[in-house]
């Protein structure tokens, strides 16, 4: 039953103030708290991916995909790809789990902080999140010597604001999940399509042109990838207004919303 | 009594077609306890998170200081200390680290905030246990802590929700204690609780609520006084003790439940010791008249689940 107040509440703006960081400053307390543990594993996944995939496939493909080596044309892709698992894991398992199992969010909002500030800043602890597992593979991709342009530090912001979408996308899956084991089906109907379809490990424009089409108007990582292959090379193969636009355009859409539908669902 | 904290009027809180609070009419004074008592779902719990903020009504006005709960919730919530019925305390963390992390939360400066914290572990026993995380906790501990980090704002309104469900008698007893120091210092508690001993040890007042209404308000004594008497005679069930105790008492009340046979009178002590020396009967005993009584009367023996 959606009445159209309802319907209008669901896109309401947010009323946030400063008390916002102070809920991603919890997350980034318990982090640092485990540092060694959230920095180091996530070193490996890089170096295992651009060492087996980039020269073992490598090898086969021979010289060059779209002018680039294999290990070259698939680094931004695994840079996107960690901005995309750590925001997105972050707000569906890490923020279900401080919702539901911790009652973290309850014993927050019994202070001055309100609950739209406890899920905005849950988004923006979710990028930076994306933030730092991208500074780590950068540092791994660098140290391959896989990095020709200046620009390639731009690529922490193309992962904060990515990071966002991606929060913002995983906290919506939150606000409908009825238990844990819902965040199956975002993981393997939409995380996992991005990881393949998205320009990752081969070029979205050799894809069959439905699928291309798809790739670029709903799947947030075909924009990722490419932003962050062009601060890396200075190419991409899709026009690089169209991804800050895309980005630009749905990331507060799906802010909104997911604020909104995590009010809904706990505040009764 | 002196000054009214905490209003209600024509409160009522509705979940789709569930009325878990019903037009209650409320007032909470300053300094004193106030229990809020009824059996689950009685709309307890409702009616306290409403008062903090974190329900909205469904209609009805509801006034903390003057301040309306849904005009001034950021207000309301700086002057009152939350002890959940549910421990929500935060496992990422120790022990004195859910202190600071909670003070933040509350805008209090770092060194003000390590004071507090510190003077709060003491206030609930816990030093020794300061660098420990949350699950290696007892259900004591972690009661304690959740009264303490409710106090890290200094509140003047406490709301406590079963504080002292699930503890041992020690447990028990020195959350109570702790609950009259701050009594004593003016804090106003609100308090809610299965356990009638504790509400008449603890409460200036007593509120009765059944199915989101009020049914009773009072001191503890004198609810037991107007609802069950003085005295109460208790014995296990047989048909001839029964006839015998109707022709003896015709005036007091008699209650067959389960096994047990209770006779309630408002007669002065002594009534039943004479009647025992006459009619000497096994495994009766005489007891005070208490708030459960009071509270079975009114609410009925059936369960509620």
């Amino acid at each position: 039953m959606k009445t159209p107040d309802a319907r209008a509440k669901i896109l309401q703006l947010p009323k946030l103030s400063y008390r916002t960081w102070k809920v991603w400053r919890r997350n980034l307390d318990v982090f640092m708290k485990t540092w060694k543990v959230n920095f180091f594993p996530p070193l490996l996944e890089p170096i295992f991916y651009l060492a087996v995939l980039g020269t073992g496939l490598g090898f086969y493909i021979g010289s060059s995909i779209e002018g680039y080596s294999y290990t070259q044309f698939i680094a931004p892709g695994i840079v996107a790809i960690t901005i995309m698992y750590s925001s997105f894991f972050e707000c569906t398992y890490g923020s279900f789990v401080r919702m539901y199992y911790q009652k973290t969010f309850d014993a927050i909002i019994a202070t001055p902080i309100s609950i739209e500030e406890v899920i905005a800043g849950e988004i923006v602890w979710g990028a930076t999140r994306a933030v730092i597992g991208c500074g780590i593979v950068l540092a791994v991709v660098a140290a391959f010597g896989l990095i020709s342009s200046p620009l390639f530090l731009l690529i922490l912001v193309v992962a904060f604001f990515s990071g966002l979408l991606f929060s913002a996308l995983a906290m919506c899956f939150t606000a409908l999940a009825p238990s844990i084991d819902f965040f199956n089906y975002p993981q393997y109907l939409f995380i996992t399509p991005m990881f393949v379809l998205s320009g990752t490990f081969f070029p979205v424009t050799k894809l069959p042109e439905t699928i291309q089409i798809f790739a670029q108007t709903v799947l947030p990582l075909t924009h990722t990838v490419n932003l962050t292959r062009w601060l890396m090379f200075g190419r991409s193969e899709i026009s690089i207004f169209e991804s800050v636009l895309w980005i630009a355009i749905i990331t507060p859409f799906f802010f909104v919303l997911a604020v909104n539908l995590m009010k809904r669902k706990l505040i009764k | 009594m002196s000054e009214v904290l905490i209003s209600a009027e024509k409160l009522t809180k509705k979940y789709d077609d569930f009325l878990a609070v019903d037009n209650i009419d409320f007032q909470v004074f300053k300094g004193e306890c106030c229990g809020f008592l009824g059996p689950n779902g009685a709309g307890k719990t409702t009616t306290i998170k409403m008062i903090h903020c974190v329900l909205p009504l469904t209609s009805g006005e509801l006034t903390v200081a003057g301040m309306n709960v849904s005009e001034s919730p950021r207000e309301i919530k700086k002057m009152i200390g939350v002890a959940p019925q549910e421990e929500n305390l935060d496992p990422d963390f120790s022990v004195i680290t859910n202190l600071l992390v909670y003070s933040r939360y509350f805008d209090i400066p770092g060194e003000d905030a390590s004071g507090r914290a510190e003077s709060l572990l003491k206030f609930a026993q816990l030093e020794d246990k300061r660098n420990v995380q949350i699950d290696q906790l007892s259900t004591g501990m972690k009661r304690r802590l959740i009264l303490a980090r409710a106090l890290i704002n200094e509140p003047r309104v406490l709301l406590l929700d079963e504080p002292t469900t699930g503890l041992d008698p020690q447990g028990r007893h020195l959350i109570w204690d702790k609950i009259r120091s701050l009594k004593k210092q003016g804090v106003t508690i609100i308090l809610t609780t299965h356990y009638m001993d504790e509400a008449a040890e603890l409460c200036d007042r007593t509120l009765i609520m059944d199915n989101g209404k009020i049914i009773e308000l009072g001191k503890p004594a004198e609810l037991v006084k107007k609802h069950v008497g003085e005295d109460v005679l208790e014995v296990d069930y047989d048909p001839d003790v029964l006839k015998f105790l109707q022709e003896r008492f015709p005036e007091a009340r008699l209650e067959t439940a389960g096994e047990r046979i209770r006779v309630f009178t408002d007669q002065p002590h002594g009534v039943f010791e004479d009647f025992l020396k006459d009619f000497p009967t096994k495994g009766a005993t005489i007891r005070n008249a208490n708030l459960e009584d009071v509270f079975l009367k009114l609410t009925g023996r059936q369960l509620r689940e």
